[in-house]
């Protein structure tokens, strides 16, 4: 079976190759799409319901402000604290109602964006936090209304910073897509399983382990490449230092 | 134009509570330069930032242009705030933004359309003079320009009156003299109420045509400038004419005078060492343009008897010259 004189076994390998690869770039890419669409409001939600945030109090009552943070804490809190393989399992009722199965890539989609989505907040409530209270005091005097000031000067301020966080978010999203593959989730991680694991080839597993390597970096050098351009945080000397400080903080925070 | 009736505000609760404002209350005129000096921590920041109520204050009023700031409902804020610009001592710009895009966000947020938007802000820049810095990102200008910048994104949409928070105390000297030119061009030009607050004397005493001295939260003194001058015991118009302290070992009589208006220009010395035989000599004196006036303020020493020194002083004092006696014993 695992015959590498067979002519066979090469042109099986691509084939399975893209296959795999095919299925995790649709399930990490829709994923991150629901990610971002849920997440971005969220950490502005997250932020904002804090005292002398936008949303403090929303329909003037703080009261609803501090009920709404300490409960998209605590649903943030508990979706990073559970191991994905346990939620992957805990999430398979909704996952049914919303896809209709809980087998296959698009399955998988449900679980991987129900991770990524509180990691994602986090990042953005992170980068949101580093903008200078000053700005958004400035966009007041200038009449701003609350949803003119998320999206004029927090969200586009906040951008390189955000772009870091959605790097390492995307890393993660394809750590964990490998492992629905154990579930018959497809994608690379099943290529892994089933002829790494079940079928003892070690060629899959390095092909697998290279290809994954390859779509991570150059998603993270993308995304680097975006948070210098948006970032203008000082002189042009100043920027390229800035930039590096960026990148040194985005490692620490895949690690 | 701006009138603050009675603003208290408090920060913290228990006994860590202060009083940043207490009972403030202050007139600024249509078309005045309006300066509120202090230290730092005497509440002047949260003053003017009550203004616009960037800060609502626990009590009191505030009306701007005829309309109770203090009444509004949260979009009516909006919208007055839209004819209150603002400058900051940090400039606060879009880092993520360019130069005009920068001007522009004032104009986005009151919802004017694209093409206007870049001509009001074409013509703004040009009033600070930096049209030709539109491309650039705050990043790549020096602190002047980024405060041109602040000040031309405040104007852009047409204020009427305009809040400067210590917009100079990040700059240096020379910097800060053409940033009040600036402002003073505003105000003459666009007819511009403005009302700023500084620790800086020089500040007021450029271009302010009123002031404020506020201490602790109170407002110690305030008026126009001319007229705090020739207040006697005025401490604004002591600080506005530093002439220090007394030296030690100076015997005899010590006068301070001060002049303004018509007076500046009168031989008023040499008179008085003629008309009264003392060899008067003078121990300080400072001449400076206030609010547009010479005025100036003069320390001498009059070593002649009581009875001399009373007759040349009152004489002084009918020529309306403000004579404040510093030590000895004429009075």
């Amino acid at each position: 079976m695992n015959d590498t004189s067979d002519p066979k076994f090469w042109s099986d390998l691509v084939d399975v190759l893209i296959v795999g690869t095919g299925q995790t770039l649709y399930m990490v890419s829709i994923a991150l799409l629901v990610t971002i669409v849920v997440g971005l409001p969220l950490g502005v939600l997250l932020v904002g319901t804090e005292r002398g945030g936008l949303f403090a109090s929303p329909f003037g009552s703080r009261t609803a402000g501090r009920v709404i943070n300490r409960v998209l804490d605590f649903v943030v809190n508990l979706g990073r604290s559970i191991p994905f393989i346990i939620l992957m399992i805990a999430v398979i009722p909704f996952t049914r109602l919303v896809v209709g199965t809980f087998i296959g890539s698009t399955a998988a989609i449900v679980p991987l964006s129900l991770v990524a989505i509180p990691f994602f907040a986090r990042m953005v409530e992170i980068a949101l936090k580093e903008v200078d209270p000053g700005l958004t005091e400035a966009a007041n005097s200038l009449g701003a209304s609350r949803w003119q000031i998320v999206r004029k000067v927090l969200v586009p301020e906040a951008l390189p910073s955000m772009l870091l966080g959605l790097a390492t978010t995307v890393t993660s999203i394809i750590n964990f897509s490998a492992m629905v593959g154990t579930v018959a989730g497809g994608g690379l991680g099943d290529v892994a399983f089933r002829y790494g694991y079940q079928r003892y080839s070690t060629i899959h597993i390095v092909a697998v382990i290279i290809i994954i390597f390859i779509i991570v970096q150059s998603l993270a050098a993308i995304a680097t490449h975006f948070a210098k351009k948006f970032a203008r945080t000082s002189s042009d000397g100043g920027r390229v230092k800035a930039a590096e400080a960026l990148e040194l903080k985005a490692a620490a925070e895949a690690r | 134009m701006i009138s603050i009736s009675h603003v208290s505000k408090s920060f913290g609760t228990g006994p860590g509570r202060t009083l940043a404002l207490d009972d403030v209350s202050l007139d600024v005129g249509r078309g005045e330069i309006f300066g509120v000096v202090g230290q730092s921590g005497a509440g002047k920041s949260t003053l003017i930032r009550t203004v616009n109520l960037l800060e609502r204050p626990d009590s009191g009023s505030i009306t701007v242009d005829g309309r109770v700031m203090t009444d509004l409902g949260e979009r009516e804020l909006r919208i007055a705030r839209q004819g209150i610009g603002m400058v900051f001592q940090h400039f606060n710009l879009l880092s993520s933004r360019t130069v005009q895009a920068n001007v522009e966000l004032a104009l986005e947020v009151v919802g004017v359309d694209r093409r206007e938007r870049r001509t009001r802000a074409g013509d703004i820049l040009d009033l600070v003079g930096l049209s030709a810095k539109a491309g650039a990102y705050p990043a790549q200008l020096s602190g002047g320009q980024k405060q041109r910048i602040g000040i031309a994104r405040s104007l852009a949409a047409r204020p009427s009156v305009l809040l400067s928070d210590e917009a100079t105390s990040a700059l240096d000297p020379e910097t800060t003299r053409s940033i009040l030119e600036l402002l003073k061009t505003i105000n003459r030009e666009l007819g511009l109420t403005v009302l700023l607050i500084t620790h800086e004397m020089d500040v007021v005493k450029t271009i302010c045509d009123s002031a404020a001295l506020i201490e602790g939260g109170r407002i110690a003194e305030q008026g126009r400038l001319v007229e705090l001058i020739s207040t006697p015991g005025s401490r604004l118009a002591h600080e506005l004419f530093p002439l220090g302290d007394v030296p030690a070992g100076t015997t005899g009589t010590v006068i301070d005078i001060t002049f303004s208006g018509g007076s500046a220009d009168r031989p008023v010395i040499a008179q008085l060492a003629r008309d009264h035989a003392i060899d008067v000599s003078i121990l300080g004196a400072t001449i400076e343009t206030i609010a547009g006036n010479q005025a100036g303020r003069t320390r001498l020493g009059l070593p002649g008897s009581p009875q001399t020194n009373a007759a040349a002083i009152a004489d002084l004092r009918t020529q309306g010259l403000l004579v404040e006696i510093v030590t000895g014993d004429a009075a």
